[in-house]
């Protein structure tokens, strides 16, 4: 498949790869916000956390992990991307076709960027229900 | 003549798909382009006569690679064609009741054959013929007795191929062939990766009908040849072209003179050198597995052990997306396969067939060397291959997941 040299960049040059520690360490901490999307029978799994400075709002860091092609490696990273410095209202706001655009992903992939959405508001969710905050009906992880 | 794939393109591990002409071969077939461009069946001059005489040389270099005689072989295009012919031409000829009925006859073959025998027998079953497909064993090697379970009172015909595409393991075709011969029932053998790469005998494997394609032997595309058997017993096939009557009337078509010159020569060149090329490869094959599985865990050679072809290497590994692998491999042409579904690599029917990494999410890639690959390529090839499984799984949650103790097959998973 012929990749644009934005994809092929994340994908060589992954930028926040890894994880604040294991899944159990990960639950106990109420500042940082996991979305784990995707199946590994469908080819594509994306493990997002986000850390949140719980003075601010403002997410303070944010690593991915990710099973998948090119363009789901790319679309995780670029994701960690824009999340850092973000409030959780900017960072809910994140689309997928900006990500598409942003990478310029062919249309066979453009999954790859729901995929990533769906990780980042998965984060959010997490990380809100760890802190009591309310959720927008609850938007759940999985659908 | 320059050897073939220079060293600024990826290195080339695709041989079990096709391999590069030799330029030996090329050589050969030259002259049949400009200058002895006749028809064979031009019988009143010198064109004609020239390329006769080129197509009656090829013949015997192809008969002396299978033991056999020169009239049992016919030249097709290729492997496809020579299955097709050889296993609907065996059953219209052998079957039971006439087109428009059921039982029209039993055919034996297994499930992870190639498509270009499974696609004609299924074509077969849908006309009235019952078709067996036998499961095959985690090894992969089907042995003579999987193959007497699956045998019943009325059936005509066994296709097994000699050696898997995809794995390499080598099926236990003599002892098939004895079975069938005891039984009066036609067997026919896809030859496609065996021939010119392993030593073959029509006579001693008990073969009635074998094909096979130029282009995996260092020939030219486009060529391939059918052995039917002429004596003990004499197989009959319907053809499936039909016109000039060529090749004994099991083939017509004006004969492809150039590319059958090459296929000769190509069998010439196998006869010569197999001996010396399957154990070079068998040593980089060998170097190659114990290296990747050394430096890698959670990884696995697909297939028997030991009943497996020198030049096929078929690894596993574990939570490795098959895309993904891809691309960070590109710097070496080989193909990629795996029992998962991946975002948009098909499952390969083959490991799927084997149960291969059910229980872990994986990738398989096919690496298949031939008689220009150089112990560099393979370390390049290790190396390679090495890192990306590594920088991929530091990627990975899952293997992070699988390290922490947690069972990915037992995690919920949203699936979309």
């Amino acid at each position: 498949m012929a990749y644009g040299p934005k994809i092929i960049d994340h994908y060589e040059n992954p930028r926040n790869v890894g994880s604040f520690g294991t899944q159990a360490d990960i639950k106990n901490r109420k500042d940082v916000g996991v979305g784990l999307v995707g199946a590994p029978e469908c080819g594509d799994v994306m493990q997002l956390q986000i850390k949140v400075n719980q003075a601010t709002g403002q997410i303070e860091d944010a690593k991915f992990k990710t099973f998948g092609c090119g363009s789901a490696i790319a679309s995780s990273s670029l994701a960690t991307e824009w999340l850092k410095g973000k409030t959780l209202d900017q960072a809910e706001a994140i689309k997928n076709t900006q990500i598409v655009e942003e990478l310029s992903l062919p249309p066979v992939k453009i999954h790859c960027s729901v995929l990533a959405e769906d990780a980042i508001r998965a984060a959010l969710a997490d990380y809100k229900k760890k802190n009591g905050i309310a959720t927008e009906a609850s938007q759940t992880a999985a659908h | 003549m320059t050897k073939p794939a220079a060293p600024s393109s990826p290195i080339y591990m695709d041989h079990a798909a096709t391999t590069p002409c030799d330029p030996r071969v090329v050589e050969a077939m030259l002259p049949y382009f400009t200058q002895m461009f006749g028809n064979t069946g031009s019988r009143n001059h010198k064109y004609g006569w020239d390329a006769e005489a080129g197509v009656d040389k090829a013949r015997e270099q192809v008969a002396k690679l299978l033991n056999a005689d020169e009239k049992e072989i016919i030249f097709t295009s290729g492997a496809t064609e020579g299955n097709n012919l050889a296993i609907k031409g065996a059953a219209y000829m052998y079957e039971k009741a006439p087109a428009g009925q059921a039982k029209r006859g039993h055919i034996v073959t297994g499930l992870i054959e190639h498509k270009a025998v499974l696609d004609p027998c299924k074509r077969l079953q849908k006309e009235g013929f019952d078709v067996t497909f036998v499961d095959p064993p985690v090894d992969g090697v089907y042995t003579a007795e999987m193959i007497k379970q699956a045998l019943r009172e009325d059936t005509i015909l066994v296709s097994i191929m000699w050696a898997n595409n995809e794995i390499g393991t080598i099926n236990e075709v003599r002892e098939i062939g004895k079975l069938c011969k005891e039984r009066g029932i036609v067997f026919h053998v896809d030859g496609t990766q065996w021939v010119g790469k392993m030593p073959t005998d029509v006579e001693k494997d008990n073969i009635d009908l074998l094909s096979f394609s130029g282009h995996k032997i260092y020939g030219p595309k486009g060529i391939g040849a059918l052995y039917v058997r002429r004596k003990k017993p004499r197989v009959r096939l319907q053809s499936l072209f039909d016109g000039g009557g060529q090749e004994r009337g099991f083939r017509s078509g004006t004969l492809n003179v150039t590319g059958i010159v090459g296929l000769g020569k190509a069998c010439e060149i196998a006869m010569n050198e197999m001996e010396h090329d399957a154990a070079r490869l068998f040593k980089l094959r060998k170097h190659m597995e114990d290296s990747l599985l050394k430096s890698l865990d959670y990884s696995a050679v697909n297939g028997h052990k030991d009943k497996r072809l020198p030049h096929i290497a078929n690894i596993s590994f574990g939570f490795v997306e098959g895309e993904g692998l891809m691309m960070a491999v590109k710097d070496i042409a080989c193909s990629s396969g795996s029992a998962c579904t991946s975002a948009s690599l098909e499952p390969s029917y083959v490991l799927k067939g084997l149960g291969v990494g059910d229980e872990l999410a994986h990738s398989s890639l096919r690496l298949s060397l031939g008689r220009w690959t150089t112990q560099e390529q393979v370390d390049f090839a290790i190396e390679k291959i090495t890192f990306a499984v590594k920088r991929l799984r530091e990627m990975s949650p899952l293997y992070d997941m699988h390290k922490e103790g947690i069972d990915i097959s037992k995690v919920e998973w949203a699936h979309h």
